[in-house]
């Protein structure tokens, strides 16, 4: 696969089709793959591919910098793709203004990957590899999270939280790896009124990470990025994947899965079920 | 504490129906108790989420969130774009372990003065019952 899609990449730096090719490099073996951006074809032997390419490429569609390289190519895994779909729902990139090297995916070695329903991406312009084993065949017996988590009284719930969010130190990490918090400034950073207390204190904390998990919710396409970002170790991703249900259970709809949905926020409905307003 | 508690309770209305059914309440002479402090906004379609979560930084002890009903909006959609968001709010509150009893929701039409007087009493009532909310104030104490 690595050869092919040096291959791809070669011809398409080669014939100008594309300017630059955002993809995965290999600095340290078993260290986690880190992003590349290929200019010249010669240096197409900088990518790689494998079970510890992690990271999102498509956060860096947003990048000034990268935008003024000009026509990129993206490799993506199957989840990649749908924070792509969402970008393109929301008018943030033109489809036609990027190139898409899709990767059969067989899992990054990450957590969600045991539920991964979307191995093969499904709109790439070229499609490298063979279609991975069934979704979720390599489910792990370990509990869920967030499962365990809602099972819990309320008040277990708010010292949980509570505790998590008091190492946050405020790096926003979780919001630069996020390929779908793209706003050129974010309310966080809006001093005029202050809607966010900046300081890393468990007030400013709370409401910078309801904040963001409401910023995403319906949105998110749970690739987990920002809780492997996280220095914390705070799982931030939870809140998002609580969000997602909901989204799903009253209103089908799933983040990224079908381009032509309309998005839950985006929309409404007379016949939306509620049973807590009077 | 030898002063008894007196709930302090914020509610966000909008501007076309419930600001309108407390203010038919208010020139009907219905009496409501004055815990509630009334803050009028556009349309619930206007009403932010971080609005809910500054009051409780505020040390409000329940919050109300009401407009008009639904098919009834001043801006025809803005109080079915709030019923999503507010869906999917409350379960984020819910994730967090948030007290659910300390925030409501009600749509309230302008020639309701009685039901504004009914749900401000019973909200009042049952939040002098919970006692203050003190897990959100903790967080922004624990700041000082």
């Amino acid at each position: 696969m690595i050869t092919r899609l040096r291959e791809t990449c070669r011809r398409l730096l080669d014939q100008n089709k594309v300017q630059v090719v955002i993809g995965y490099g290999q600095r340290r073996p078993g260290a986690a793959a880190h992003p590349v951006f290929i200019t010249r074809p010669e240096d197409v032997g900088q990518l790689t591919w494998g079970g510890n390419c992690f990271a999102n490429l498509t956060v860096y569609l947003k990048r000034k910098e990268v935008k003024a390289l000009g026509k990129a190519a993206l490799v993506v895994k199957g989840c990649d793709e749908r924070a792509l779909v969402v970008l393109e729902k929301e008018a943030q990139v033109e489809r036609g203004d990027l190139y898409v090297i899709g990767m059969a995916c067989d899992g990054v070695h990450a957590p969600k990957c045991s539920a991964c329903v979307v191995r093969t991406p499904r709109f790439a312009d070229e499609l490298i590899g063979e279609a991975g084993s069934a979704p979720g065949a390599a489910s792990p017996a370990a509990p869920d999270l967030l499962d365990v988590l809602m099972a819990k009284p309320a008040a277990e719930r708010w010292a949980f939280w509570k505790s998590e969010f008091s190492r946050c130190v405020k790096c926003y990490a979780c919001r630069q790896v996020c390929p779908l918090c793209y706003c050129e400034r974010c309310i966080v950073d809006k001093n005029r009124p202050v809607t966010i207390d900046t300081s890393a204190s468990l007030k400013g904390n709370f409401a910078w990470h309801i904040t963001r998990a409401f910023h995403l919710a319906a949105r998110c396409v749970g690739c987990g990025e920002c809780t492997r970002a996280c220095p914390a170790g705070i799982p931030v991703g939870l809140l998002n994947r609580s969000l997602a249900d909901t989204a799903k259970g009253n209103f089908g709809y799933a983040a990224g899965m079908d381009p032509a949905a309309e998005p839950v926020f985006g929309a409404w409905s007379s016949s939306d079920k509620e049973d807590f307003i009077r | 504490m030898s002063e008894a508690f007196e709930p302090k309770i914020v509610a966000y209305v909008c501007n076309w129906c419930t600001y309108l059914g407390a203010d038919l309440a208010g020139t009907n002479r219905l009496e409501y108790p004055p815990n509630v402090r009334v803050l009028r906004l556009p349309c619930t379609g206007r009403i932010d989420f971080n609005l809910i979560v500054k009051a409780f930084e505020a040390g409000a002890d329940a919050v109300l969130v009401s407009g008009c009903h639904p098919a009834d909006c001043h801006y025809t959609s803005g109080n079915y774009h709030a019923r999503r968001r507010w869906i999917v709010f409350r379960r984020l509150l819910e994730t967090l372990g948030f007290e659910m009893e300390r925030i409501h929701f009600t749509w309230i039409s302008a020639a309701e003065g009685k039901k504004w007087q009914q749900v401000v009493t019973e909200i009042t009532e049952k939040t002098r019952r919970l006692g203050p909310y003190t897990a959100y104030r903790d967080l922004c104490e624990a700041h000082q």
